[in-house]
């Protein structure tokens, strides 16, 4: 048992954490969210030349060959400065998928691209009244002779706004599970809405109207991608519990500092009990959140698949309630200035809200952590 | 990063659990597992076969005969043995009182002392609790006063635990009223044999006999029996207090009752499918799992965090609200369980024997016991509410 960090990972966190104060203030997030794209090309190539695109990329695919402990690091960085480049939907979800579901000619392929931060990839999983379920897939893929056409809908795409290359989930007629297809985000019949998310982070709704693709399109064996769509999603999962630590950490420190420096009827506010209490529940679930960031990063090298999935839904269920729990708190803590776009309080809160409605909230990882004491 | 035991640790782990198998008397097991009461001997032969083996002084450096195990071998001894039913070894003499002597007490003391608690020769109490000074201990008014090589101690001590089976008490007593109330504390060890005590119990809402009243009357201390300086005893006593915290977090035991409740769950049956399948008891049991976890990922980060200056910080005060809070979820779960099973009172026999032959079932016994005990757990060792207000002015700085 072990829990420090490699030499090689506090170098990351360093580096991640000068990035963030230099390129990151409050001003400068405002002026990349009300750019045309919404996020900065000249932030992603910075993250490039560090090292992040190539980090969760095998080394045999020419990547870095980084794990989950590597990308929590990141992740929690990201969670920090409140990052608005895509690395999650564009990188950390890809780079599983493919990890999982790719062939060796198919990965050297595609990883030069991805590993580079020059190719953008996106995930187009989630459908209209599909919630979270994983498995439930009913965009349609039918074979035409020489390919596949896709008809169908996606939604809430992350970093689907400006991904080159979508990774599509599908299910041909007659298949009792999902397959995976590469489409081009320009292929004739994808009709992409994109929009700023609640967080300011950008997705899109996908529609897919008689796309033709290719045999070769197609990423893993027909009908059998959901053991990969489940491993990417959890990789994804333990990513987003690193990213609201990363988040619920500073947000807790805000408070706390306005808590020192509000005064009202003539003292500081943290002189109240009611508060004090309120502010180390906080701090109770950010440690705790913290604790389960760490198994879920942990978890998602373990081949059996069941663990993991257990590790990382008990990790989303606790850290979606620590999100609830610390970004109401702090509003709440901030009184009138907390429910302003003005500070960064309620910016934080958006997304810790967000990352719980995220590939799964409290509810549903609870009920799948519950399953797993079914079968016990 | 690595949350795996090491292959040294697994065989450690295996070792601890064949001996416990080998030296712990199933009969007392048994008991420990369906939560019955356990008699002085209980506790007494298993710390007893501990120490034969060396294993007793879980926490205490090897200089002082203790195992010198690191904190994760400490967390593996503590999980394993209360997952095979072991009892709790008492920790009055072992984990509070034992590091003030090695830490605060002179030579004499420890080598008198020490090795007495690790044989098990005495049984030690904590005389730290008055009726009018619970969570603000700082106020307490047990009087010692200094006549030539005595001192003669007057008042009160209340909630001693298992007092009436102890052999030594550690006691604070008030040896000034000059200045701020912290600083007229001394720290006393008193043998119980002295004239002048008496143990009174006290009945708890469960109906059993766990806590005790002491009180002194005219109680001559030696003052070598005095623990470091006079009116420093403050100090000695929060660093046991901190002490004291990690230990309540009770991860292993809560492991323990986490099992057995997975079990009643499967074997409870609800309108004729087990209680498992209850979506709403599913999802309660499934939150206290996650709960626990990362309860125990957090102990350990604590323990891993403190592995240098081997002194529990504040963060332990976060341990133990989490941890109470989770005990008593658990026993209010597994009371839940029970169902309409839950409302009988059995009265426990002398020497546990008692007929329960129309008991419709047996496994419920102790739950509603449990339940109503467990309530205790947020208010000792300083409440849950004062570790907020310790962590409010220690980790938060306000």
């Amino acid at each position: 048992m072990d829990f420090s960090l490699s030499e090689e990972q506090i170098a990351l966190k360093d580096t991640l954490a000068k990035f963030i104060e230099r390129d990151y203030s409050f001003d400068n997030r405002w002026k990349v969210i009300r750019s045309t794209e919404g996020w900065s090309r000249a932030h992603w190539n910075q993250l490039a030349e560090i090292g992040l695109m190539a980090l969760p990329v095998a080394e045999a695919d020419g990547g870095l060959g980084g794990g989950g402990v590597d990308t929590m690091v990141v992740m929690e960085q990201i969670g920090r400065g409140l990052v608005l480049e895509p690395y999650l939907g564009c990188v950390v979800v890809p780079a599983a998928l493919i990890k999982a579901a790719a062939t060796d000619a198919q990965r050297a392929a595609l990883c030069e691209g991805l590993a580079s931060g020059e190719t953008l990839y996106a995930f187009a999983h989630t459908e209209p009244g599909q919630r979270y379920e994983r498995a439930s897939v009913s965009l349609a893929a039918t074979a035409n002779g020489a390919g596949y056409t896709l008809n169908g809908k996606k939604i809430s795409v992350l970093g689907g706004d400006c991904a080159d290359t979508l990774i599509v989930s599908a299910v041909v007629a007659g298949d009792s599970a999902a397959s995976l297809f590469l489409v081009p985000a320009n292929a004739a019949g994808v009709k992409r809405h994109a929009y700023p998310m609640q967080d300011a982070q950008r997705g899109a709704d996908i529609e897919f109207t008689n796309v033709s693709v290719g045999a070769d399109a197609l990423l893993v064996t027909r009908g059998k991608a959901q053991a990969a769509i489940d491993y990417a999603l959890d990789v994804g999962c333990a990513a987003l519990c690193a990213e609201a630590v990363g988040a619920m950490t500073e947000l807790q420190k805000i408070t706390i500092e306005y808590l020192k420096t509000r005064k009202q009827f003539g003292r500081a506010l943290g002189t109240n009990q009611a508060l004090q209490h309120r502010a180390v529940d906080m701090l109770m679930h950010v440690e705790m959140s913290r604790s389960m960031a760490l198994e879920a990063a942990v978890a998602v090298e373990n081949p059996d698949a069941n663990a993991r999935a257990k590790a990382v839904s008990a990790a989303k269920t606790l850290v979606g309630q620590g999100c609830r729990f610390v970004g109401q708190n702090a509003v709440q803590l901030h009184g009138g200035i907390g429910v302003t776009h003005e500070l960064n309080t309620s910016h934080y809160f958006k997304r810790l809200a967000m990352i719980n409605a995220t590939l799964g909230d409290t509810d549903w990882h609870l009920a799948r952590y519950g399953d797993s004491l079914l079968a016990a | 990063m690595d949350l795996r035991y090491s292959p040294e640790q697994q065989q450690f782990a295996q070792d601890v659990r064949e001996f416990t198998r080998a030296n712990l008397d199933p009969k007392v097991a048994r008991k420990v597992l369906e939560g019955a009461r356990l008699e002085r001997d209980d506790f007494l032969n298993w710390h007893k076969a501990l120490h034969k083996k060396g294993w007793v002084g879980v926490g205490w450096p090897k200089a002082f005969g203790g195992t010198g195990w690191d904190s994760t071998h400490q967390h593996i001894f503590d999980e394993v043995t209360a997952d095979e039913g072991a009892p709790q070894l008492i920790p009055f003499g072992l984990r509070m009182v034992a590091p003030v002597i090695m830490n605060f007490g002179n030579k004499e003391q420890q080598d008198y002392h020490l090795p007495k608690i690790l044989s098990g020769e005495n049984w030690w109490c904590q005389g730290y609790s008055e009726p009018g000074s619970g969570s603000d201990l700082a106020s307490l008014k047990c009087k010692a006063e200094r006549v030539g090589d005595h001192y003669i101690v007057n008042g009160q001590k209340t909630w001693t635990t298992l007092g009436q089976h102890a052999d030594w008490i550690f006691c604070l007593v008030r040896t000034s009223t000059d200045g701020r109330q912290q600083e007229g504390i001394s720290f006393l060890l008193i043998d119980m044999k002295t004239p002048g005590i008496t143990v009174r119990p006290i009945i708890m809402l469960d109906q059993e006999h766990e806590v005790n009243e002491v009180w002194f009357d005219d109680v001559k201390v030696p003052v070598e029996n005095r623990v470091g300086e006079e009116n420093k005893g403050w100090t000695y006593a929060k660093f046991l207090l901190s002490h004291e915290r990690t230990g309540i977090a009770g991860v292993g035991r809560c492991k323990r009752i986490v099992k057995r409740l997975q079990n009643v769950a499967q074997q409870a049956k609800s309108n004729g499918k087990p209680l498992i399948e209850d979506v709403r008891f599913r999802d309660r049991l499934a939150q206290v799992e996650i709960d626990l976890r990362a309860l125990e990922i957090t102990l350990l980060r604590v323990l891993d965090a403190e592995r240098e200056q081997r002194q529990p910080g504040p963060e332990a005060s976060l341990l133990k609200i989490k941890g109470s809070e989770i005990q008593q979820m658990l026993t209010e779960l597994t009371m839940m369980a029970a169902g309409p099973a839950a409302l009988p009172y059995v009265r426990e026999g002398e020497n546990g024997a008692a007929d329960v032959s129309w008991l419709s079932d047996e496994a419920y016994r102790y739950a509603s016991g449990h339940y109503f005990n467990f309530r205790k757990t947020s208010i000792y060792g300083g409440s849950n509410e004062i570790q907020r207000n310790i962590i409010t002015q220690l980790v938060l700085g306000l």
